[in-house]
């Protein structure tokens, strides 16, 4: 049964007619067009599909998304503003922390859930945090030196 | 549809098609514009392209042009290659070594890949063979651009070519004043140029940006989320398909209740024999519909995981058709392995299991199929664009030239995405409804329906005199591939053989394919008998061999590790190992920690050093060489399909282990760069050293000899 629903989506309102059982992961793809978010095991147990809301990172794909109604969610594609990107994307970029890409939006958007929480984390707080987060090319030494790195980063530009 | 045919390895196998069709080139010309098109003859191009010539096909190719660059009138450069981006950052390199000849920065170089439309025949993206064929290649083909632009230069300003220079997308005639851009000097003219096989390129000592750390050109579409992959591509229209998949491996369908399914709004179900479907307007309808059909499905007892080693022991027929060259390439006989035995001083025999493991591409296999005025377009993500096509041709009865097949920048493969099921399936879909289809499979879909790497039994024997030399050499493999079977050590009296065996799964490529399983059981077994012998695991592996590639990348990793010259701390082991595979060379310290109380293993550091020749991308290559040693610590440690009767019984992320964060240990990667050799690839051989480097370092930390990969599926243990 479909529903009127607003979710907030990157700082934009979207009025919907939907199904609130379905996750939010197939309504951020095929109904917003926001496909940076990936379908990757479709259990929460692989973390492409993350986003944050609320400053929380969360599994889209197993997120009902009439329970996301209100609530500000921000994706990889709210990230960029005004043609500057995100520290943690920076990051990526400098240390080369990818190789398909596929896991790239989740590690960035895990990534900058625990720098809201934890600007300065260790890297044991590091590798907690981002467990979850399956890359199959094995870039982790990388993910975790750009998330470090941004953290300097931003620690640097604070002063 | 039957999917449950073995597959070989399949680059060893394939069969080019004894046709095909490139786009005609004034059409090509027409699409393009104005500019220079550069082409090589085909005949003389890639040994890739001809099938390596091995397989007798290779006479049968059309002497025909296939265009491979082109600079347009405002001096736009375009490259077709038939490769695909997978991850291993081809679409970064290929464009270096083209602007490298072109004297361009890569930001002014655009690669067309995978697009059967627009892209040059090719074999598929596999077995390393970007960085050796195409790179110099297309090296080739911008050098020939280069020069002739040179020329329309000279004829211009009526100077010898000789004293013109290339840079910044201009031709300069220096002492006349005069400079050229490159658009302006073909004067909206469509000029051909024919390369041939021994155009002089930049050598490597020369280069400038080749062979430099640029940056991966897509990285900002990666981090914004806007790179489209196959999942991504949205058509007018489109529906979202979903497959009735079989109860098991084998079934056959005994009947089938799709009323309900067709009742449904928005609903298009397909029933094409043993094939069952739907299309709809939403995946949530398409699932609704799917849980809605009614099948019926006879299964049959089948081969279960723990039988699996005795059966692949039993050999028996292959499945495995044409296996001429297959794992017999390797295949060695030489001196009397008796003698050889008989003249050790000590003699060691083990046996060594590889369990099949899946790929798991964080993209799964996923499709958007369109047809229109008879003619189909798939977007798919594939190793082999064209080797779907003419799958997608031979299932549907339709001539390839009515099939585009386009392969966008993937979720990776790692060997896994080699046939085209969703492409196939997706276009069957969309040509019942009418419209677009879109088939994104499942994890599980993943995991069951597509292929294995092969799981294999491998026997050693071997005997060895009191110094450490090895007097005889005895190597079996059954069923896992005869992939880097044959030893680089040097041992008179050998005996190396693959035996094909009747597999109970669906098998095929992976990253390095059975290297990894054959070195495993070397370099383990070259380990057990060092500490027989109570000889240092370097010095047996030194004294053994002549290579000088292969004793330079295990005395660099030795050196930079401190083998020998650190000891272990409590409770910690260091273990070696080496290899080589596609031309590259590899080896692996490991230094790790073992609880035998707890179970408990940590790899705490890996430093490997490797050589492939000259080095397109050092930064690249670095990161290609710590994912190959991550995504073999799976295979090493943990990862293994479990099955019965026909059905994957671990299909999950939550029951299938991959390696996470927490499982990634310290790595240091040395490079050798060989700028006299000619590159090799990199994808895959970095891979085959590190299981048996840690499962030594294991034996060093613990005492215990573990011979199965995965080593420790349930933590460490006495294996019984």
């Amino acid at each position: 049964m479909n529903d009127s629903a607003e979710l907030q989506v990157n700082g934009r309102k979207h009025k919907l007619e939907i199904d609130p059982s379905r996750s939010l992961l197939s309504v951020l793809r095929d109904d917003l067009d926001l496909t940076g978010s990936k379908y990757g095991c479709g259990e929460g147990r692989c973390g492409a599909c993350t986003v944050v809301i609320d400053g929380k990172a969360t599994r889209s794909c197993i997120t009902r998304v009439g329970d996301c109604t209100g609530k500000p969610i921000t994706t990889i594609e709210g990230l960029e503003h005004d043609g500057k990107l995100h520290p943690l994307q920076d990051a990526f970029i400098q240390c080369d922390a990818m190789q398909c890409g596929y896991c790239t939006a989740g590690m960035i958007m895990t990534g900058v859930a625990l720098l809201g929480k934890n600007p300065t984390p260790s890297v044991s707080e590091i590798v907690q945090s981002m467990n979850g987060n399956i890359c199959r090319c094995g870039t982790y030494p990388r993910i975790l030196a750009a998330i470090g790195r941004a953290a300097e980063n931003r620690k640097g530009g604070a002063r | 549809m039957n999917l449950m045919t073995l597959e070989p390895e399949r680059y060893e196998l394939i069969e080019a098609p004894r046709y095909h069709f490139d786009l005609d080139r004034r059409e090509f010309c027409k699409l393009l514009g104005g500019g220079i098109l550069v082409c090589l003859v085909l005949g003389e191009t890639s040994a890739q392209e001809r099938g390596q010539g091995r397989r007798g096909f290779g006479g049968n190719m059309p002497q025909e042009l296939a265009a491979w660059l082109h600079i347009s009138q405002v001096g736009k450069v375009t490259v077709f290659t038939g490769k695909v981006e997978i991850g291993q950052n081809i679409r970064t390199s290929l464009a270096q070594v083209v602007a490298e000849e072109l004297r361009l920065p890569v930001a002014a170089i655009e690669l067309v890949m995978a697009d059967t439309d627009r892209t040059p025949f090719d074999m598929g993206t596999f077995g390393s063979m970007t960085s050796p064929v195409m790179a110099p290649q297309l090296r080739r083909v911008a050098s020939a651009a280069r020069e002739a632009l040179v020329d329309l230069a000279a004829e211009e300003s009526k100077v010898d070519p000789a004293g013109l220079t290339v840079a910044d997308g201009k031709v300069t005639d220096k002492a006349g004043g005069r400079s050229f851009a490159f658009g302006e000097l073909t004067k909206g003219k469509a000029l051909t140029k024919k390369v041939d096989a021994d155009t002089p390129t930049t050598p490597p000592k020369d280069w400038k940006i080749a062979g430099t750390s640029v940056a991966k050109v897509d990285a900002r579409a990666l981090v914004t989320g806007k790179h489209q992959y196959t999942p991504d591509v949205k058509r007018p229209g489109m529906l979202h398909g979903k497959i009735v998949r079989p109860a098991a491996f084998k079934a056959s369908l005994v009947s089938v209740d799709v009323k309900d399914a067709e009742a449904m709004k928005g609903v298009t179900v397909v029933r094409d024999g043993d094939f069952i479907g739907v299309a709809a307007s939403s995946e949530a309808l398409a699932e609704q519909a799917v849980a809605a059909v009614r099948a019926e499905w006879k299964t049959l007892a089948q081969i279960n995981s723990k039988d699996l080693f005795a059966v692949l022991r039993k050999g028996g027929s292959s499945g495995i058709a044409g296996g001429e060259g297959f794992g017999g390439r390797g295949n060695q006989k030489q001196g009397d392995l008796d003698k050889g035995l008989a003249a050790a001083d000590h003699k060691l025999q083990a046996t060594y299991t590889v369990a099949f493991i899946a790929h798991a591409p964080l993209e799964p296999r996923a499709a958007v199929a369109e047809w229109q005025d008879g003619k189909l377009t798939v977007w798919t993500g594939t190793q082999r664009p064209f080797g779907v096509r003419q799958e997608l041709a031979r299932a549907f009865e339709m001539p390839e030239k009515s099939i585009r097949v386009i392969a966008p920048d993937m979720g990776s493969a790692y060997g896994g995405k080699h046939t085209g099921e969703a492409a196939v399936e997706a276009a069957r879909l969309a040509k019942a409804a009418g419209k677009p289809v879109k088939l994104v499979w499942t994890r599980e879909e993943e995991f069951t329906w597509a292929y294995f790497r092969p799981a294999g039994v491998i026997e050693v024997t071997s005997g060895a005199t009191k110094d450490g030399t090895l007097t005889a050499w005895e190597f079996h493999n059954y069923n896992s591939g005869g992939s880097a079977i044959a030893s680089p050590y040097e041992t008179p009296n050998r005996h190396v053989a693959f035996h094909a065996a009747s597999s109970p799964l669906r098998q095929g490529s992976y990253r390095a394919l059975a290297a990894t399983a054959n070195h495993f059981a070397r370099e383990t077994h070259l380990d057990e008998l060092a500490h027989a012998l109570g000889i240092d695991p370097l010095a047996l592996r030194l004294k053994n061999l002549k290579n000088e590639r292969l004793r330079a990348v295990l005395e660099a990793a030795a050196e930079h590790f401190g083998w020998g010259k650190t000891k272990p701390a409590p409770g910690h082991g260091f273990g070696i190992a080496g290899g080589t595979e596609k031309g590259s060379y590899v080896a692996t310290c490991a230094e790790v920690t073992a609880d035998t109380a707890t179970g408990q293993v940590k790899v705490v550091r890996l430093v490997t050093a490797f050589e492939c020749g000259t080095i397109l991308n050092p930064e690249h290559l670095k990161n290609q060489v710590e994912g190959a040693l991550i995504m073999g610590l799976g295979g090493a440690l943990f990862e293994a399909i479990d099955f019965a009767d026909g059905k994957i019984l671990n299909a999950r992320f939550s029951k299938y282990r991959v390696p996470r964060f927490s499982d990634a240990p310290a790595v240091e990667t040395i490079l050798l760069d060989r700028k006299d050799l000619p590159s090799a690839g990199a994808g895959e051989t970095p891979i085959v050293a590190v299981a048996p480097a840690v499962g030594n370092a294991i034996f060093a930390a613990s005492g215990i000899r573990l011979r199965s990969m995965p080593m420790i599926p349930g933590g460490l243990k006495k294996p019984s």
